[in-house]
């Protein structure tokens, strides 16, 4: 299953990217086990462990740990927002 | 109603004269303005960058801008928020509100800046003289959003 990820602000800069295309295993099928998946790299990548203060929006849409992601999703991770 | 995301200033009064010009149910615009801060956190701030998620925030305003629609019988409504880097003193966002009375007007001018400040994806990054900075979010922006959750 083809995903594209986005990284936004501090995250972006920790991790070193803006983007990626993924292809992920069948059983990471939401947003938590993406998250658990990709902080498995280790490194940096732990600022997306579970207990840290990321949020995240599947298509645009904000998300929760239990929300479905599916082929061809456009998932974002990304820091509390601070516009205004 | 309408939402910009834009990298240029704004002009506040031309942005309420094109939401009032022959509209004569309006009797009350309500507007707020944020602006760069030259400290905060006890640092000087010398510039700001403005970061957004291009489609993302302009749907979350224009959800945030549609809930307060539904709460409140208001006329019209703008919201601009620039992005990119600006100087202290600059037009950061700016919100106006047009109703038949101020009441309403000012609650949701209010309303959707405290969501504005707490749902929309934008992210500040300070340059101060001991170097460059994400702002953190803050609770008090947090409890501004949910004291609406009560009405």
């Amino acid at each position: 299953m083809a995903i594209r990820i986005l990284y936004f602000a501090g995250l972006r800069e920790r991790l070193g990217q803006a983007a990626e295309e993924l292809i992920l295993p069948v059983a990471i099928d939401t947003v938590g086990k993406l998250r658990a998946h990709l902080a498995a790299r280790g490194a940096n990548w732990d600022a997306l462990d579970a207990g840290k203060n990321v949020r995240a929006a599947v298509n645009q849409r904000m998300a929760g740990a239990e929300t479905a992601v599916g082929e061809g999703d456009e998932v974002a991770f990304f820091p509390p927002v601070t516009g205004g | 109603m309408s939402v910009k995301v834009q990298a240029e200033d704004f002009d506040v009064g031309r942005e309420i004269a094109a939401i009032t010009r022959g509209n004569l149910a309006i009797g009350a615009v309500a507007s707020f303005v944020g602006t760069v801060r030259g400290a905060n956190d006890g640092a000087g701030v010398t510039a700001m960058t403005l970061e957004y998620y291009p489609g993302m925030t302009e749907t979350s305003l224009d959800d945030i801008v549609a809930q307060a629609r539904r709460r409140w019988d208001i006329i019209d409504a703008l919201v601009v928020h620039r992005y990119g880097r600006l100087q202290p003193g600059e037009q950061i966002v700016l919100v106006v509100v047009a109703g038949e009375h101020r009441g309403e007007a000012f609650a949701a001018c209010e309303f959707i800046m405290d969501f504005l400040k707490t749902e929309a994806p934008f992210w500040k990054k300070e340059e101060t003289p001991h170097g460059s900075r994400w702002v953190d979010a803050r609770e008090a922006d947090d409890q501004a959003a949910g004291r609406w959750k009560n009405p």
